[in-house]
């Protein structure tokens, strides 16, 4: 990839890296064909609702401690900002530091979309950078402020003359792409553009960049590391500008979600040559220990680690393969984002659990090195199979898929998914905590997890006996690609 | 004009399709970007029988919005009528299909003749906030969907209050309205909640009477539905909270709709015994504490502004120190609210102030002498500046994150019963 740093758009996912949002296939078919270069991803003419690029984009900029968002455009887009402002002060709490991030609307109405607003703007950053002294400023536009064509380029130009802490111009027009982890990539430009700065002369450093969503797993992440002299700088949950600043000068970048992660990782190696682990993801224990063993490899550190593995082998597998013995020949659907997905496919095929359909929200055909996605190449390199689809949750498709194959547990990462799943009749379980699968203590947990989610299955049993279903039976006769339309 | 919206309460007029998730079996049907629904909620009681992530959309891309979205906006309600069993489709509009000209209105109409009703409301986001949303939504319903008839039931009222969902009680609320109007005999529809849906919208037109409950929202309802159907209607802005309220309304009521006095004043005192003997057993511990002040400070839209000032004013004595409004009440509407907190016991005058900056309200919250700890009920943002005075903090105002409420509601004598209970909840708690 090339990134370029003086514009502050970033293309789209589907403009860079090819990525798609409706496939229906297998996933060794997904993998060749993306391997090859001849994957098309298809449209839909019915779909349902899914994520904004903006939510994601500006909330991981909100989780930066003591900055300030400016989003541009009607209440509805800076609604964010509710959550924004909670989770600053839960997440700050926890780890025992103060935010005073800061997230506010433009309240854009019928005028200004005819005669614009950049006006009102410019006095809004002001005054926001009044109140509240923010480390940084991040002006947003939106679908309105995209379309009738605010130019908040100049105006963030402008006002930096005047403000002395970056201003930083961030293109969230919703439309702009279906995958809303384009807001990942759009971020961390942003933060690559005016945050981090060039490594100071002389600095010899034990950090890694640890790209991730809310540190739940940092206290025992920093204690691992510390067996390999290396220290975790975990982003951007309660990072500070400060050492954002500095991400330039770390040993190596890595992360829990390549969907998350990939656009840094890369930019930073561009850049400032900080080398990005390249692996499969720290989910179970194969993952754990191919990351871990990439880390090695990366900063040196091998012969530390093989210690460590070994150790930790002796403590957990034994444990592990007691409890594959009660979960041997369960089957599981699965619908999670790619960075996932395909790992969560490879954690359940090694605890015995059969994947009968796995759905990614989007697929990235290569990533930003050109290179398949690690997960896929895994997955193919040990010739694991299972029926595959590609939706951006698309509610409709789960449950033509979950109603088909009555499968013992749907597992999933977004938020009003697994509901439908138990009105199915299906345990649901959500894997919403990024760090829930997380090397061999936290697979082992997952494990026991999934065996509690199976055995009581009374909440599933009693909603579902007492829940109509909205989708009418004729869907349900349906195949799930009635609606995928090739691209024009 | 744009300005700077800080720590918003409202959402925008697409928030709207919160208000046809409230009508069982409706279902929006979105023409906007791809992930307005996700935004536009939250988990408070949003799993229904829809879901904001099941709403079909037509998730509005780059090319639509250079060649127009028409096309995909009609093959997504063609196909939401295949796959979803509604009884009532609702498009919604978002910015993208009305700054780029898409004429919805002409789609929809397509599906006149359809076996189920699609209707069309405009709600993009520049065009108001999610309570302006709400009343287009119910204008489309009377406009669009609403037959002319000369049918009247005798005895029933249809009852209108303020924004579901965005109204944190709105389920709790409707329900111990309809049962406190229900007890002076009259017949109540509802179109909003459990078991509310298009048999009540039917109905609309059959009643009596409107009766709104609320400062401001649906007043523009009520009044389309007196011009097209002769209904007339009482305009209450008080949401009642505790006796004094409660009685008043029912009162109100009751001689709007020509019930019999005796039978209303009846309901009144069965109802009041039983709320003073609860109070009476509690005064010890209203008097006796030391941590609630007689000053209070609410921070919420008009209706529980309002509300809550006459409550605390009226029933229980304490003392209004600034209240702000913060739904962005239209500016017509304004004077006639700010008088009724001039209306409150012993000439008692709360100033009241209509505020969306959240930092202006935060500096003069911080700034008022409340000769001792605060009372402050508000948004989920007051909390930390209650904390930071060591006041009295209550979460009863959207963004709502203190809170789980699933039918539970502040109307009427058991409502202000609950409320206090959640005031001394919290106080009993700290000790000073």
């Amino acid at each position: 990839m090339s990134v370029n740093l003086s514009n502050s758009n970033v293309a789209t996912r589907e403009n860079r890296i090819g990525s798609i949002t409706g496939y229906v296939g297998s996933l060794k078919d997904l993998a060749t064909q993306s391997q090859c270069g001849t994957l098309k991803g298809c449209s839909r003419c019915f779909s349902q609702s899914s994520t904004c690029l903006s939510m994601c984009g500006l909330s991981q900029l909100a989780a930066i401690r003591d900055v300030a968002i400016i989003h541009h455009g009607p209440a509805g887009c800076s609604v964010t900002g509710a959550g924004s402002y909670y989770m600053s002060k839960v997440m700050s709490k926890k780890r025992g530091v103060t935010s005073d991030t800061v997230y506010v609307g433009t309240d854009m109405n019928e005028n200004d979309t005819i005669f614009g607003s950049t006006e009102s703007l410019r006095k809004i950053i002001f005054e926001v950078n009044k109140r509240y002294s923010p480390k940084a400023i991040f002006v947003s536009s939106s679908c309105a402020t995209g379309i009738i064509g605010e130019d908040i380029d100049s105006i963030v130009e402008e006002v930096r003359e005047e403000i002395s802490v970056p201003v930083v111009a961030v293109h969230c027009e919703g439309f702009k792409s279906r995958i809303w982890a384009t807001g990942f990539d759009i971020s961390d430009h942003a933060v690559m553009q005016s945050i981090v700065q060039p490594p100071r002369e002389g600095i010899k450093s034990n950090k890694i960049n640890f790209k991730n969503f809310f540190e739940s797993a940092r206290p025992e992440i920093i204690e691992m590391f510390k067996n390999f002299d290396l220290e975790p700088v975990f982003l951007y949950c309660n990072s500070t500008v400060e050492e954002l600043s500095h991400l330039s000068e770390s040993l190596a970048t890595t992360c829990i979600c390549g969907t998350l992660g990939n656009y840094l990782g890369n930019a930073l190696e561009e850049k400032y040559n900080v080398p990005y682990v390249r692996s499969i993801n720290q989910c179970g224990i194969k993952g754990f220990e191919t990351w871990l063993r990439e880390i090695g490899k990366v900063t040196g550190r091998s012969e530390k680690i093989e210690k460590y593995i070994q150790a930790e082998r002796e403590k957990y597998i034994p444990q592990i393969e007691e409890i594959k013995k009660e979960l041997r020949g369960l089957t599981a659907v699965i619908g999670m984002g790619p960075g996932y997905t395909f790992e969560v496919s490879r954690v359940l095929d090694e605890l015995g659990i059969k994947v009968v359909w796995a759905l990614a929200w989007h697929y990235d055909k290569k990533y930003e090195n050109g290179d398949v996605p690690p997960s896929m190449k895994y997955l193919l390199d040990n010739d694991i199979d299972f029926e595959a689809s590609v939706a951006d949750q698309q509610n409709y498709e789960v449950m033509n898929i979950l109603n088909r194959y009555k499968p013992d547990m749907y597992l999933s990462r977004h938020p009003g998914s697994t509901v439908w799943a138990i009105k199915n009749g299906t345990p649901a379980i959500y894997v919403a905590d990024e760090y829930m699968i997380f090397g061999y203590k936290h697979t082992l947990e997952f494990a026991k997890t999934i065996l509690d989610a199976v055995k009581n299955r009374s909440f599933e049993e009693n909603l579902a006996k007492r829940s109509k279903l909205p989708y009418t039976d004729w869907w349900y006769e349906q195949k799930v690609d009635t609606f995928l339309e090739e691209t024009k | 004009m744009a300005k700077l919206l800080d720590k918003q309460r409202y959402k925008c007029a697409l928030g709207a399709m919160q208000t046809v998730q409230a009508i069982e079996r409706a279902l929006p049907i979105l023409h906007s970007g791809p992930g307005c629904a996700q935004k536009l909620s939250e988990s408070t009681g949003s799993s229904g029988y829809f879901s904001p992530n099941i709403f079909p959309c037509t998730s509005i891309n780059e090319k639509d919005v250079v060649f127009g979205g028409v096309k995909k906006l009609d093959s997504t309600i063609e196909n939401a009528l295949k796959v979803i069993d509604a009884d009532l489709y609702v498009v919604l509009t978002g910015c993208i299909p009305e700054i780029v000209g898409d004429d919805s209105g002409e789609v929809v109409s397509r599906y006149e003749g359809s076996k189920k009703p699609v209707i069309y409301a405009p709600t993009a986001g520049f065009k108001g906030n999610n309570y302006k949303g709400h009343e287009q939504v119910v204008n489309a319903i009377i406009n669009q969907y609403l037959q002319k008839t000369e049918e009247k039931e005798e005895g029933l009222v249809n009852i209108w209050a303020d924004v579901p969902y965005q109204d944190l009680f709105w389920l709790g609320n409707l329900r111990e309205l309809e049962k406190l109007v229900g007890e002076l005999g009259l017949k109540t529809n509802v179109i909003f909640g459990y078991k509310k849906g298009i048999k009540n919208i039917d109905a609309i037109p059959k009643a009596q009477y409107n009766i709104l409950v609320s400062p401001w929202v649906g007043l523009t309802n009520v009044k389309k539905l007196e011009k097209k159907f002769g209904t007339p209607y009482l305009h209450y802005k008080t949401l009642p909270i505790g006796a004094t309220e409660t009685s008043k309304f029912l009162r109100a009521v009751a001689e709007f709709t020509k019930v019999d006095k005796e039978k209303t004043e009846a309901v009144i005192k069965k109802h009041e015994d039983y709320y003073y003997y609860l109070i009476e057993r509690y005064a010890d511990l209203f008097l006796e504490n030391r941590v609630i002040n007689k000053q209070f400070t609410v921070v919420a839209d008009a209706q529980y502004t309002l509300a809550i000032t006459k409550f605390l004013a009226n029933d229980l004595g304490l003392i209004p120190a600034k209240q702000f409004i913060t739904d962005d009440t239209p500016k017509n509407y304004r004077e006639e609210i700010a008088a009724e907190f001039k209306n409150l016991n012993y000439d008692i005058n709360a100033e009241v102030a209509f505020e969306t900056d959240g930092f202006k309200i935060h500096e003069e919250i911080k700034n008022h002498d409340y000769h001792g700890y605060p009372l402050v009920l508000g948004g989920y943002y007051e909390k930390e500046i209650t904390e930071s005075l060591k006041g009295n903090y209550l979460n009863i105002s959207w963004p709502v994150q203190n809170k789980v409420v699933f039918d539970s509601f502040y109307v009427g004598y058991s409502g202000g019963i609950r409320l206090i209970e959640d005031i001394y909840t919290v106080a009993v708690q700290r000790f000073n």
